[in-house]
C-alpha cells in the first residue's frame, strides 16, 4: 500500500507517549500476583516489615506462616516472635585451648536451625591453622579432613556470626532488612531482605550466607520450634547466619544454643554478658582473651579465650 | 526589709538542710543495700562445697557397690600391677606417682580418699580430681570448664569429672572429624 494508506492505519496513529503508558500498565499488572491466586499470596506481597507490623498484624503474620510452613513439612510448625528480655545482652566463649576441629557444632547448628541441606549451608565455618603461624587467616583450611582430630601442630577456630555491638552488615543493608536487636543478636527480616548480598561483602568474618537456589529441607529433619527472625525455613534468595539460636536463648528459662551443647569437650560458653555471675564474664575477667580482627572495631561478641 | 530578707534566708538555709540530709540518708541506704546483696548473691568462697547435682557416676553395669567382693577379701595395700581382677583398667594417669589405693579407700571400696584422710563418696568425684586440678576444678564450679548443657540463665547442669574424662586415662582420644563443607564449586 502506499506511504499514506499505511500512515492511515490506526496502528500508526498512536503516540510513542501512548505505546509506552499502555507498555508500563500491561507490565505493572503483570508485575501483580495474580487474580486467583490464594489470599496468602496477597498477604505476603504486601507484608510489612518486621519492625513496622502491628501486633495484631504480626499474629496474622505468624499464623499464616504456620499454615504454609505445616502444610510443606507435614508437620506442626510453630512460629514465634518473641522479643528480647530486658537486662540481656549475649556473650559468646570460645576456648582455643579445647576445640578439637570436630564440627559437632557445625551440624547441630545445621539441625537446630533448619538450614538447607541442598545446596549446603553451614552457619559455623571451623577453620584449621597452624600452631607455628598462630591465627594467620591466610593459611586458615576450612576444608581439612583428616581421619583424626585433632592434628599435631594445628589449632582450630570456629567461626560464625559474632552478633557485633557495630555491625558492619547492618549498615550497609540498603532497605534495612537487617538490624541489632536489643539483646544484641543480629537478625534479617527474611521477607523483607531482597538478596543483593551487600551485608556479605560488608562483613569480614564471613558469617552470611546466601540462599542461591529454594532451600532443600528435608520433612524429617525440620525442626518445627521456629522464630521469625532466626531459624524458619528461609525462602531462595535471601541471606542468613546465625542467630545465637534466638529461638532457644529468648525462651524463660534460656535454653544454650545448639552449638554449646553439641561441643563434646566443652569449648564453647554462652551468657548473659550485663549478668556479672555469668560464665562469660567470668571468662572475660579471668581468661586471656582474643577477639577477631579488632582492628575493624566491628566489637563481636564473640570471645575467643585460652582456658589454661 | 531586712527582717525579711533574714527571715527569707533562714527559711532557705532550713530547707536545703533538710534536703540535703534526706538525699543523704536515701543514698546511705542504697549503699548499703547494694553492699548487703553483693554479699548474699556473691560467688561461692566459703571452704564447704556447695552440693552440686550431678547424675549418676558412668560406672560399668556391676561394678558397683564394690563392697559386694570387697567385704570379703583381706585388702593388699603393697603397690603391684593387678593380675587376678580390674585388669582390663591400665592406670595412665600419674602412673609413676600413685597407683589404685592412692585414691580408692582401702578398707572401704565404696569410697574414694582424699589426700588428708577424708573418705568421700564417687558422686563427689570432683573433689577428688580438684586436689591436683585445681585449676580446673574453679573452673568447673562457675561453669567454664566442661560441657554446658541446661539453662544459661537458671540451673546449671554439672557432669562429674568422669562423665567425660576416664579417671583412669583422662586423656581425649582424636576423633573422627564430620565431613567439611562443600566448596562452592562443587555446589550444583
Amino acid at each position: 500500500m502506499s506511504n499514506q494508506e499505511s500512515r492511515d492505519n490506526p496502528a500508526f496513529r498512536m503516540s510513542r507517549r501512548k505505546m509506552m503508558k499502555g507498555v508500563a500498565a500491561v507490565l505493572g499488572a503483570l508485575a501483580l500476583p495474580e487474580k486467583d491466586a490464594p489470599a496468602s499470596v496477597w498477604e505476603s506481597f504486601f507484608q510489612r516489615h518486621f519492625r513496622e507490623m502491628s501486633k495484631p498484624e504480626l499474629e496474622k503474620v505468624l499464623a499464616r506462616l504456620e499454615k504454609e510452613y505445616s502444610e510443606t513439612y507435614k508437620k506442626a510448625v510453630k512460629v514465634r516472635a518473641t522479643p528480647p528480655i530486658e537486662g540481656v545482652l549475649y556473650g559468646y566463649g570460645l576456648d582455643l585451648s579445647r576445640c578439637i576441629g570436630c564440627r559437632r557444632c557445625v551440624y547441630g547448628c545445621v539441625q537446630e536451625n533448619n538450614q538447607t541441606r541442598d545446596p549446603q549451608i553451614h552457619w559455623i565455618r571451623v577453620l584449621q591453622l597452624n600452631k607455628e603461624r598462630g591465627v594467620d587467616l591466610e593459611e586458615a583450611e576450612q576444608y581439612y579432613n583428616p581421619s583424626k582430630v585433632p592434628e599435631k601442630g594445628h589449632f582450630y577456630m570456629p567461626v560464625q556470626c559474632h552478633q557485633c555491638e557495630n555491625p558492619p552488615c547492618t549498615k550497609v543493608c540498603p532497605v534495612q532488612a537487617t538490624w541489632k536487636e536489643r539483646d544484641g543478636i543480629v537478625v534479617v527480616d527474611y521477607n523483607w531482605c531482597i538478596g543483593c548480598r551487600y551485608c556479605m561483602a560488608a562483613c569480614p568474618y564471613g558469617a552470611r550466607h546466601f540462599n542461591w537456589k529454594k532451600p532443600g529441607l528435608p520433612a524429617a529433619e525440620m525442626n518445627p520450634e521456629t522464630h521469625f527472625l532466626g531459624n524458619r525455613p528461609r525462602p531462595v534468595g535471601v541471606v542468613e547466619k546465625c542467630t545465637f539460636c534466638i529461638q532457644r536463648v529468648r525462651n524463660t528459662p534460656g535454653r544454650y544454643t545448639a552449638c554449646v551443647e553439641a561441643c563434646p569437650v566443652g569449648a564453647r560458653k554462652f551468657g548473659n554478658l550485663l549478668d556479672p555471675e555469668s560464665e562469660i564474664r567470668y571468662i572475660i575477667e579471668n581468661k586471656r582473651v582474643f577477639i577477631l580482627k579488632e582492628d575493624l572495631n566491628t566489637r563481636p561478641k564473640f570471645y575467643y579465650f585460652y582456658a589454661t | 526589709m531586712k527582717r525579711e530578707r533574714s527571715r527569707y534566708r533562714l527559711v532557705l538555709g532550713t530547707a536545703a538542710l533538710v534536703v540535703s540530709l534526706a538525699v543523704g540518708s536515701a543514698l546511705a541506704a542504697h549503699v548499703q543495700e547494694r553492699k548487703a546483696g553483693a554479699v548474699g548473691k556473691g560467688r561461692t568462697a566459703s571452704a564447704e562445697e556447695k552440693q552440686f547435682a550431678v547424675p549418676k557416676p558412668p560406672f560399668t553395669p556391676g561394678i558397683f557397690p564394690c563392697s559386694d567382693c570387697h567385704k570379703e577379701m583381706k585388702p593388699n595395700p603393697t603397690r603391684r600391677e593387678l593380675k587376678d581382677e580390674h585388669t582390663n583398667i591400665v592406670l595412665n594417669h600419674a602412673q609413676g606417682q600413685r597407683w589404685c589405693l592412692d585414691c580408692h579407700d582401702t578398707s572401704n571400696r565404696d569410697k574414694l580418699r582424699l589426700v588428708n584422710g577424708e573418705k568421700i563418696g564417687f558422686d563427689e568425684s570432683f573433689r577428688l580430681c580438684g586436689q591436683c586440678h585445681g585449676d580446673k576444678y574453679r573452673d568447673w564450679k562457675v561453669g567454664v570448664h566442661g560441657k554446658r548443657t541446661g539453662m544459661w540463665d537458671g540451673e546449671k547442669q554439672y557432669l562429674l569429672c568422669v562423665h567425660c574424662h576416664n579417671p583412669h586415662d583422662p586423656r581425649f582420644k582424636p576423633l573422627q572429624p564430620m565431613p567439611p563443607p562443600t566448596r562452592p564449586e562443587n555446589i550444583k
